[in-house]
């Protein structure tokens, strides 16, 4: 017998053709099919508001143009509030709260990373801190300090605006979930840079500070921002503390002229906000990968 | 002058397993130890201890006579005399290549930055990297990125230099340039404890070559006598399986 292969048992070449279906995806073909069933489902999406029986009692409820307009610039004669300016305390909110919550979260976190044992007493309170506020409803949160500092009578302590509060709620809640991702960072970084920064005789803060915070921050980015968004969301939570910001200046109009247009105003506004933080994130994560890997 | 490293009956335990078994060890000053032995010998433990990374259970180690175990001692300081290189490199990766020379003196010896620069430049020309000195490290080569650990670690202008299979991580064509610039620091002077698995350079490099058999110094001697003629059945037995 011979091993060689003749004519007749020469091996059929392998079939190496992605199956029809699949080749409808790939390249330019693949574009254009992405570009229809976008529109196919934006048309869906808009017949479903378009036909429904109560759409045009739908459309002028949440989309009157003129309410829309009112609602946004407000009108003091009639004691409606502008959504616009509304949100300007929303903007002011969080930006102080985010400062604030990434020091106390960066704090937290710390105190729960230390290994000195002088500083167990306040690791364990950092841990039950982190437990509690992850675990009661926001909406107490806010309720306790908006309505219970003022009742302690402390001077400058009870004496704040409830935007104050709000703030002082957000801080105290949300710096308890960035503390978890801070946290949840520093873990991420390999074992072997800390002991490659220890080997050279660096503190253990100067390890933390100068080799794994560093690190850590660039891999909590994402997580962090997606913390910050719903915290610009839970600024509208200051109006049960009676503060006037976007959603509560939508309300009122609502309440006012029964139509709710003013709230679908404040949606957009809050999207006007988010889109960008997330865009620049992005931006961001992608210089520093740029930075790493163009570099020559 | 008292011994650079001095270990007397070290003994170090992880739970009920005892890795070190009462080893002693002595290295003066520039002297080449290559220690062999098979993987969890007890090698990079031993290593470990040296500069405190893991602390013992009995026994002393003395570094310049002054023991390690007194109290009164600050492992962060031990650590700024006794530098360690990793198989895993280790690198910082958000920093570039000066930078990651340039930690240790700036935040270990608090040096100012414009004073040391000059120096790190010159400790990279030396392994031949000086070109590399902006770039980060995912840039480098396994060989470039080895060779920059250690000079990241001679930075801190150490006493010592403990080295723990420095090129098991590399590609066997890279190997050499690393064993290399380590040949030439031993020639240099530099007081080195090596694991190692490569017995040629431990043969070439070291002026005293010691074999662990779980945690036990089974044998140590110059490199003619480990390697031509071992008293040891078991030193015989690993130097016939490595070769």
């Amino acid at each position: 017998m011979s091993l060689t292969t003749d004519e007749d048992s020469a091996p059929t070449p392998p079939q190496l053709f992605a199956p029809r279906r699949r080749r409808l995806l790939v390249g330019r073909r693949g574009l254009v099919v992405s570009a229809l069933s976008s529109v196919i489902v934006l048309l869906v999406i808009f017949a479903i508001f378009w036909l429904a029986p109560g759409g045009p009692t739908f459309r002028s409820f949440f989309f009157n143009p003129h309410d829309m307009w009112q609602a946004f610039v407000g009108n003091p004669t009639k004691g409606l509030l502008s959504v616009g300016r509304g949100l300007v305390t929303n903007i002011w909110m969080f930006l102080l709260s985010e400062v604030l919550v990434l020091i106390l979260g960066l704090v937290i976190a710390t105190v729960r990373l230390s290994q000195s044992p002088v500083l167990f007493p306040f690791r364990a309170l950092a841990t039950i801190y982190v437990d509690v506020m992850r675990g009661v409803p926001i909406v107490l949160v806010m309720y306790m300090i908006g309505f219970g500092l003022p009742e302690l009578n402390l001077g400058f302590l009870s004496n704040q605006s409830p935007a104050v509060y709000g703030c002082a709620t957000l801080t105290l809640s949300y710096s308890a979930y960035v503390a978890e991702v801070y946290r949840a960072g520093v873990l991420s970084v390999p074992h072997g840079q800390l002991l490659a920064a220890r080997s050279l005789g660096l503190t253990h803060t100067a390890t933390m500070r100068r080799v794994i915070l560093p690190q850590a921050v660039r891999n909590v980015i994402p997580p962090l921002l997606n913390d910050f968004i719903s915290m610009q969301k839970d600024t509208a939570l200051v109006s049960l503390l009676g503060a006037v910001e976007a959603t509560r200046a939508a309300q009122i109009y609502g309440d006012t002229v029964f139509n709710f247009s003013g709230f679908t105003v404040a949606a957009i506004l809050f999207l006007l906000l988010t889109i960008p933080m997330t865009r620049f994130t992005d931006h961001l994560i992608a210089r520093d990968r740029n930075r790493r890997l163009a570099a020559t | 002058m008292a011994a650079v490293l001095e270990l007397v009956d070290v003994v170090k335990r992880f739970g009920d397993n005892e890795v070190l078994r009462g080893v002693s060890l002595n290295l003066d000053p520039h002297d080449v130890v290559c220690l062999i032995g098979a993987s969890g010998s007890g090698k990079s433990t031993l290593l470990r201890c040296a500069n405190l990374l893991e602390t013992i259970d009995a026994g002393t180690i003395s570094l310049f006579g002054q023991s390690l175990q007194d109290p009164r001692v600050d492992p962060d300081l031990v650590r700024q005399h006794v530098a360690m290189v990793f198989q895993s490199f280790n690198l910082f990766p958000h920093l570039s290549v000066l930078d990651n020379v340039l930690v240790g003196p700036v935040y270990a010896l608090k040096r100012r930055r414009a004073e040391v620069r000059d120096e790190a430049l010159a400790l990279l020309e030396r392994i031949g990297l000086r070109e590399r000195s902006n770039d980060y490290p995912d840039r480098l080569s396994g060989g470039q990125q080895q060779r920059v650990a250690i000079a990241r670690s001679l930075a801190m202008r150490p006493s010592l230099l403990l080295l723990d299979e420095v090129t098991s991580a590399l590609d066997p064509t890279l190997v050499g340039e690393v064993l290399d610039l380590l040949t030439d620091l031993a020639h240099q002077g530099t007081t080195m404890l090596i694991a190692t698995h490569e017995m040629n350079f431990a043969r070439d490099v070291a002026n005293q070559v010691v074999y662990l058999d779980k945690g036990v110094l089974v044998e140590q001697g110059t490199p003619e006598e480990m390697f031509s003629n071992p008293k040891h059945e078991s030193t015989r037995n690993f130097l016939e399986r490595v070769r």
